[in-house]
């Protein structure tokens, strides 16, 4: 699902925030990213899906080779990616629905599979009852799991999320949690960064330890191993 | 795989980019505003600029026929030295023809023109003070004054003589004027252009979170940019408004006026308004709509990084 073979990526201000990575995901796989910070665990999850591109080394997702993909190709690839963020990156002016559709309009998709898979999408995550509001009247962790409807609207192979629970308190990230353990039981790949040592401890995956651009420990049902 | 985006732009997709255009172009107010009225200033002057252009080029034309170069050659010049010369005015650039008119002609024409009072210069029949001419003329009629003064140098040549003054003056205004106006519209359009790529760039600078977005789900490229380039589009077509209807209904009201008082002075006849405004309508139309999307191009280029 994604291959990382010898990818090292270096800054054009010459830091070096990987070296000569190696790594196979499979689909349907949960993985931890975990390491301290500037380990490099952002690059890792950006390259993935071509914000950046290393200075070295092949990628491929999805089947599909990211350092021979032509740029116009680009979006087709981040149709089958669905990403969150610890800021959520809501659009302040449109409602909860619209944020969501948001997603599925500018690919151009018939207006009728819009309606029925946003609220469907907006079920899943528990807030079709507030399909009209505006993201500035909910709380943190609705924002987050509309942000993660729109992620994954499009029914994407792979989530990638970069430190969702950064910006919310223990209980609701374990809201969030459970909702990215649901999408992932309905097979769609997770690759998580985080710095949250109880979720990773407790929710069991595999998990993959960065630190200094460098893999240093990848185990299956891991634990977080840094004290937090 | 760009271009099958464009071609099979589906008609909801296209409202869609449309009403994104329009909500910038109220977002944006006075910028907006900015923006339109330096278009209908410079197609304002480009409008009042052709139309005069066009109208004194077809006077020119009209007038062509009475210009040309009188060269008055030596007397000291002997056949040869006649054919000479003959030949170095051919070899000048823009000449369209070269006639050869003996004194005797030349007189005979002077008495003609003179009328009664031509008799008494019968009396030179027998010893003719005028001089052999070439009469020259020029492809390119605004070219009379420069070629002349080329071929007063020359050798053999006693003066060369152009035009009455009003024909030179004609010419003279014209060219003058087509250089300022060119400068000034040059100037002009790009200023328009640089308040429609700031507008743009309002618009995206506006729109970052929005775009941001668009690309991590993956819309395409044209997808993101047609927004942008019909919102420079509508800041043009919007600009050129003004112009065409202060233009051609000056042109119509002012048509008659002007018309009647050339007409009996100068014989002059102005252009047509048909269908001669809507053409220089649709020019101005083309015109805003080209400054339009030339500035959004540049600010999507530079601004837009997809
Ligand atoms: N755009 C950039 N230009 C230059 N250097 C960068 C850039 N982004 C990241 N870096 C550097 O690369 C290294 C890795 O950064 P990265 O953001 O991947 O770390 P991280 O593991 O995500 O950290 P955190 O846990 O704090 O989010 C850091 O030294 C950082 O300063
Ligand atoms: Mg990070």
């Amino acid at each position: 699902m994604i291959e990382m073979q010898d990818v090292s990526k270096t800054y054009s201000n010459g830091v070096t925030a990987l070296s000569r990575i190696n790594i196979n995901i499979e689909q349907g796989e949960f993985v931890y990213v975990v390491g301290p910070s500037g380990a490099g665990k952002s690059t890792f999850i950006k390259m993935m899906y071509r914000e950046i591109r290393p200075t070295h080394g092949t990628i491929s997702v999805n089947g599909i080779n990211l350092s021979k993909l032509r740029h116009n190709k680009v979006p087709l690839l981040r149709r089958n990616i669905g990403v969150v963020f610890q800021d959520f990156k809501l659009l302040q002016t449109l409602s909860v629905y619209e944020n969501v559709a948001f997603a599925m309009e500018v690919i151009e998709e018939q207006p009728a599979n819009i309606k029925r898979r946003v609220m469907e999408t907006l079920d899943l995550v528990g807030l079709k009852h507030k399909a009209r509001m505006l993201p500035t009247e909910l709380s943190g962790g609705e924002q987050q799991r509309v942000s993660i409807a729109r992620s994954i609207v499009n029914s994407p192979k792979v989530v990638i999320a970069d430190e969702p629970t950064g910006n919310l308190d223990p209980d609701t990230s374990w809201e969030i949690m459970n909702i990215f353990d649901e999408i992932n039981l309905r097979g769609t790949t997770i690759v998580m960064a985080t710095h949250n040592k109880e979720i990773v401890n407790t929710i069991k995956h595999r998990v993959i330890a960065i630190e200094g651009g460098r893999i240093v420990r990848d185990e299956a049902k891991g634990d977080y191993g840094y004290e937090s | 795989m760009k271009r099958r985006v464009i071609t099979d732009m589906k008609a909801r997709t296209f409202r869609r980019h449309i009403r994104e255009s329009f909500k910038s172009l109220t977002r944006n107010g006075w910028m907006t505003f900015a923006s339109v009225s330096a278009v209908t200033v410079t197609l304002l002057l480009v409008g009042v600029f052709f139309v005069i252009m066009m109208n004194l080029n077809r006077m020119a034309t009209t007038i062509e026929e009475d210009v040309e170069i009188r060269v008055h050659i030596d007397v000291a010049a002997n056949e040869k030295d006649k054919d000479y010369l003959e030949e170095k005015i051919g070899q000048l650039g823009g000449i369209k023809s070269i006639t050869y008119s003996p004194k005797e002609k030349e007189l005979d024409n002077l008495i003609k023109s003179l009328g009664d009072r031509g008799e008494s210069f019968k009396l030179f029949e027998q010893d003719n003070p005028l001089n052999d001419v070439f009469v020259v003329k020029t492809k390119d009629p605004t070219d009379t004054m420069k070629i002349a003064k080329q071929i007063e140098k020359m050798d053999y040549v006693s003066s060369a003589k152009y035009g009455q003054g009003k024909v030179e003056k004609l010419f003279n205004v014209l060219k003058i004027s087509r250089n300022v106006g060119l400068v000034l519209i040059i100037g002009l359009l790009f200023t328009a252009m640089f308040l429609i790529s700031n507008t743009i760039k309002i618009t995206i600078v506006a729109r970052r979170r929005e775009i941001e977005i668009m690309r991590l789900v993956g819309a395409t490229n044209s997808f993101i940019r047609w927004p942008f380039f019909l919102e420079g589009l509508w800041l043009g077509i919007l600009g050129a408004i003004i112009p065409i209807a202060v233009v051609s209904s000056a042109y119509y009201y002012l048509f008659d006026f002007i018309q009647a008082k050339l007409i009996r002075e100068h014989f002059i006849k102005l252009i047509e308004f048909n269908p001669f405004v809507y053409q220089l309508s649709a020019v101005l139309l083309i015109m805003g709509a080209a400054i339009g999307i030339w500035g959004s191009l540049m600010s999507v280029r530079k601004f837009l990084k997809v």
